[in-house]
């Protein structure tokens, strides 16, 4: 447990331990991670918290969201200029999201802003067919695209908008089994 | 237009809930305080002249303050949401209230005293305010805000001006003090109602602290809601407590800080202490969230059997070895002489023969001496102790897990509720990173997608459902067949195993039949019960869990009849052993008759040849030990041959075949989880059997895993493919943990039963010489504790106790089903009523607009909008309303109330539109009696919702 880095304050540590889900070594080494997609970008000391960006590519070529069909989704939502280039905060707001002590109000919230593809706070029906798109590699054909989601709007919709809102998402997420064991990334 | 700012600026934080209500209070203080002046001051004609220049341009002001202060207040406090012009009716109330609340107490004096308790009261939060306001605002706001103060304080002063000196001279100082930040703040001492007001600010911000972390904030916010939050409690809480209290109070604190950081630092080691966290990892972006679960679960019973281990070796183990009797000087750790030319040899000691037999890692070596060593350390005791500590430790950690799981696995809901939805968002592992495994799990998805489809559109297809019932119905018949039959056989093996005369005749295959047929039972089976249920025809979740129950029973069935055949030999044993006993019994009297006799010359008995029984205890452990170590190898042999050789095989002679086979028939081999899982449940049963009569069986077992963990890692990653089918694994999570549970209380039967019946051997063990094992706690009471302890547990122990002990704990099993019952019926009732609601509410069409709050929460977080709009003050209006909107019950239930309606409804009067509506939005249909509705509300810049 040494003090031996140099990249943040101790009272930076905490703080990112405090708003994240993670111990100080896990800290460092998502730091590390990050900084390893782009040395020559990524300065070694963050005392003075500097603006340093890693563009959607560099970001999506990880290991972790390479295979995953909405990386591109994930990195824009936890991006702050909503089109996945990254600082450090983001990058470690999006694994803290995505960890295993997350809970499950906090996933589904998430959950919500990457399958609404719009961004209109709403998944409607244009999001869940790129959703059905994207995890079926346009395998479906377009009949059953259009009856699976009228199949979920629906199920979940409880409001009838023909679109579901948040709580929709929420009250159809936290009965499902496996979302928390699914929606998450070990880093 | 300042306080339209102030309270702008008050929504950048997250705790200013309360410092909006508190706001209008003070409000309210005010104008409560001009009031009062202005009646106190009648006689002073030229006082209240002068007066009534700030009153008229505070009235100028106050009534759009007021109102939207109060408002905020009241929206904050009671969740009640009224329409702007009740609000406007009912102040005048309050006001005339006020009025003759001060009349009542016209009394100059009084007054006075009343006023300064109230500003007293009012100053803190002024103070508090001034400080977060100070901390909250950007740099834009701090010079408006400032003169919006300063203002105020003018209007104090003013008011202040008219009281008698001293007074004045104080607030003028409090006043100032208060507007220059709080750095005087600590040295006053506080008064009791602002002491509590900081203190529960303080806990607040604690609080705020604590659950940072879950908002769905961005990095930056919440590192600036935090350093505010952290910064608030830092000044307040030196602040807390009076004389001598303080000093405490500031201890306390320090305490809790370095208690926090403790903590923390704890926390930070014990992450560091889990183990294979990056093997896990890498498994599971390799194969998915499943094959990686049998890992954790692996990782998790490692954990367990740590704790087991490190209770039986510390406690049993090393205290004998390094205080008891060394090797050799008694017979029960010797070695006969019989058994002496061989002892060392491997092949003894692989069976656990010859020098292992004699060793601490059986029952039979432990000695029944009260005390050993210097520390008077009671091993019998200890012993009996640790067995059934260890059990209650393991009982209770399964049964803890089980419960996590089962809260956080959440209501799990029928499954046909939300069949399609759950298949769209939840059914993508986002754990995996390896292209294969992709590929894989897309294909799957679209198949269980297309089977869905195929499910509803034709729902039941019941052809032939004579044929179906048939196929079941042979298929169970067929594997009772094969569960009896391999009952038997075991029982048959044993049987037979005990026919044959002495072990030195006995060739390598009779030695070890036993455990050559439960482990070939346990490979060959399985893969047949899986051939016989193809003829079912399940779900595929379904047959899974089935062969989970059937391999299930196999096992147990060959565990309890081997069992039973050990019972039987413990029982012969017993028989053997009188014999002995006698035998032993005689020759020591003889001896000591002629010790009596000649005494000088004591003739020296060797340990190993001292007569002795055939002790069952160790032969128990030893059975339990060798069955470990053939499952051990069984698994490990077929992970080799199965899937290394195979792979190897596969690999390298694709080259020269004539088929493909990588993608032919033998292809690569899948990892099968719940054999896997199976196979470790079994084990560990078998350690919890074993680990009485065996304590270092549970060290064998410690290495077992460990190699396993690394060995299978690296099977798995070197020559197995990825699923083709990926079945997810929380599901059956509980079940495994369920099976665990059920092996626990089944591997606890045979032993509290050997414990409780059968009389220990006499001549080693740490109970020999006692008429039953658990005698060694009764001469623990009667010899250790005082006597009224001893008296104590007879009377606890009396039936005439636990009779009614048991009675009760069924009544209370009959009392928490029954209303468990109950809540079932009222959930059911309740999804019965949602279900006519919505039905309701399809019928109906209508929209529902209303804005959730967590929306809110993550409006900021949406990049289209970026940062929080300036809100001009028109805009305020619109956010009181969308607040009030949100008070709405938001429970996705259909009727609403008139009033709700109405509140909903009625338009807003100005309104920032930040998004256009949506297509669907404007649907106004013709049933609706209100022409004038707009359709949805459109967004305001909504400054976030204080959650709590």
């Amino acid at each position: 447990m040494g003090n031996k880095q140099n990249i943040f304050t101790a009272h930076q540590l905490d703080a990112y331990q405090d708003c994240t889900f993670f111990t100080r070594k896990e800290i460092l080494r998502l730091f590390h991670r990050y900084r390893d997609l782009a040395p020559q970008l990524v300065p070694l000391d963050y005392k003075s918290n500097p603006e340093v960006k890693l563009p959607y590519e560099l970001i999506s070529s990880m290991p972790e969201l390479k295979d995953n069909p909405f990386r591109q989704r994930i990195a824009e939502v936890f991006s702050e200029d909503g089109e996945g280039n990254m600082t450090l905060d983001n990058f470690l707001d999006m694994f803290s999201v995505l960890s295993e002590m997350a809970p499950r109000d906090l996933k589904a919230c998430y959950a919500f802003k990457i399958y609404d593809f719009n961004n209109d706070d709403f998944i409607c029906k244009s999001d869940l067919e790129k959703t059905l798109n994207r995890l079926t590699r346009y395998e479906l054909t377009e009949e059953e695209v259009r009856l699976v989601g009228e199949k979920v709007l629906d199920e979940a919709d409880l409001d009838n908008d023909g679109k579901l809102s948040l709580e929709d998402f929420q009250h159809m997420i936290a009965r499902a089994p496996d979302f928390l064991s699914t929606f998450h990334i070990r880093i | 237009m300042e306080f339209a700012r102030s309270n702008n600026a008050t929504s950048f934080g997250h705790a200013e809930e309360d410092e909006k209500s508190k706001k209008p209070q003070r409000k309210k203080g005010n104008q409560r305080n001009n009031r009062k002046i202005a009646k106190a001051s009648e006689e002073d004609e030229e006082d209240s002249e002068e007066d009534a220049k700030p009153n008229q341009r505070n009235n100028r002001r106050k009534p759009q303050i007021q109102n939207r202060g109060r408002k905020n207040g009241r929206n904050n406090k009671n969740e009640e949401s009224e329409e702007d012009s009740e609000e406007e009716a009912e102040k005048p109330k309050t006001r005339t209230k006020n009025n003759k609340k001060t009349s009542k107490t016209s009394d100059g004096e009084s007054e006075t005293e009343a006023k300064g308790k109230k500003t007293g009261k009012n100053r803190p939060a002024n103070n508090n305010r001034n400080n977060r306001n100070n901390a909250n605002q950007k740099q834009k706001d701090e010079d408006n805000k400032k003169e919006n103060q300063s203002n105020k304080k003018g209007n104090k002063k003013d008011k202040n001006a008219k009281e008698n000196g001293d007074k004045k001279k104080k607030k003028g100082r409090n006043s100032s003090s208060s507007s220059s930040s709080n750095s005087s703040e600590s040295e006053e001492s506080l008064s009791e109602g602002e002491l509590a007001k900081v203190l529960e600010e303080v806990e607040e911000k604690k609080k705020l602290v604590a659950v940072l972390r879950n908002k769905p904030w961005r990095m930056k916010r919440k590192l600036t809601t935090l350093k505010e939050a952290q910064g608030f409690i830092e000044k307040f809480e030196g602040a807390m407590g009076k004389g001598k209290g303080r000093k405490f109070y500031a201890y306390k604190v320090m305490m809790m800080k370095k208690w926090i950081k403790f903590k923390r630092d704890f926390e930070n080691f014990k992450t560091s202490c889990i183990p294979w966290e990056m093997k896990i990892k890498e498994i599971e972006s390799h194969f998915g969230s499943s094959v990686a679960s049998y890992f954790i679960f692996l990782r998790w019973l490692y954990g367990i059997n740590v704790v087991l281990f490190s209770l039986t070796f510390g406690l049993v183990v090393i205290p004998e070895v390094l205080m008891g009797q060394p090797y050799g000087s008694m017979p029960r750790k010797t070695v006969t002489r019989k058994e002496q030319p061989t002892a060392m040899d491997f092949s003894v000691l692989w069976e656990f023969g010859g020098y292992m037999k004699y060793s601490a890692l059986f029952y039979g070596y432990y000695n029944n001496q009260r005390m050993i060593g210097v520390f008077k350390y009671r091993l019998p005791l200890s012993y009996f102790m640790v067995g059934v500590g260890s059990f209650g430790y393991s009982l209770m950690v399964v049964i803890r897990t089980m419960a996590r799981n089962a809260s956080e696995s959440g209501v799990d809901g029928d499954d046909g509720d939300f069949n399609f939805s759950w298949k769209m968002f939840t059914s993508w592992d986002y754990l995996i990173g390896n292209p294969e495994t992709a590929d894989n799990k897309f294909a799957s998805i679209t198949t269980s997608f297309k089977e869905s489809i195929v499910d509803e559109e034709e729902n039941q297809k019941d052809e032939n459902i004579h044929l179906r019932r048939f196929l079941i119905v042979l298929a169970n018949f067929l594997i009772f067949c094969c569960l009896a039959g391999s009952g038997y056989l075991i029982f048959f093996v044993v049987k037979k195993s005990q026919t044959y005369g002495a072990p030195e005749t006995l060739t390598w295959y009779q030695k070890n039949e036993v455990d050559i047929v439960m482990s070939l039972l346990g490979m060959f089976v399985p893969p047949m019960f899986e051939t016989i249920a193809n003829l079912e025809n399940y779900h595929p979740r379904v047959a899974l869990k089935w062969q989970l129950w059937r391999m299930f029973a196999l096992f147990l069935g060959n565990l309890y009849t081997f069992l039973l055949a050990l019972i039987d030999q413990v029982n012969s044993q017993l028989e053997e052993e009188k014999s002995v006993r006698n035998k032993t019994l005689h020759m020591l009297s003889s001896f000591n008759l002629t010790l009596n006799s000649t005494s000088p010359t004591v003739p020296f008995i060797d340990p190993a040849d001292f007569p002795r029984g055939p002790c069952w205890e160790t032969g128990v452990g030893m059975e339990f030990t060798k069955l470990t170590m053939s499952d051990i190898m069984v698994t490990y042999c077929s992970i080799l041959i199965g899937d290394f050789l195979r792979a190897l095989f596969v690999r390298f002679i694709n080259y020269c075949w004539c088929w493909d086979l990588e993608y032919g028939f033998p292809s690569y081999t899948e990892f099968d989880i719940s054999g896997n899982v199976l196979g470790l449940i079994f084990n560990q049963g078998m350690i919890w059997m074993g680990t009485f009569y065996s304590p270092g069986l549970i060290g064998i077992n410690i290495l077992r895993l460990l190699t396993s963990m690394y060995f299978q890692c690296w099977a798995v990653m070197c020559c197995n493919v990825p699923q083709e089918r990926v079945f997810k694994a929380s599901g059956s999570n509980n079940f495994y943990m369920a099976l665990l549970l059920l092996i626990l209380f089944l591997s606890l039967l045979p032993v509290v039963y050997t414990i409780m019946t059968f009389t220990p051997s006499f001549d080693c063990g740490p109970f020999s010489g006692k008429n039953k094992m658990y005698d060694v706690l009764q001469e623990t009471i009667e010899y250790d504790f005082p006597a009224f302890i001893g008296k104590l547990f007879s009377y606890a122990s009396n039936p005439g106790l636990i009779i009614p002990g048991i009675l009760l704990m069924v009544l209370a099993i009959y009392y928490l089903n029954a209303s468990s019952k109950t809540y079932e019926v009222a959930n059911l009732e309740l999804k019965k009523k949602m279900q006519m609601q919505r039905d309701e509410q399809k019928s109906r069409r209508h929209n529902k607009n209303v804005v959730n709050p967590v929306l809110k929460d993550l409006e900021d977080l949406l990049p289209k909008r970026g940062n929080v709009p300036t809100p001009e003050p028109g805009a305020n209006a619109s956010v009181d309303k969308n607040k009030k909107a949100n008070k709405q019950p938001v429970t996705g239930g259909g009727t609403r109330t008139p009033n709700g309606r109405e509140v909903r409804l009625a338009p807003p009067p100005r309104m920032v539109v930040t998004k256009p509506p949506g297509p669907r939005s404007m649907a106004h249909l013709p049933g609706q009696p209100r022409p004038g509705v707009p359709g949805p509300r459109p967004r305001a810049p909504v400054p976030r919702q204080p959650r709590h």
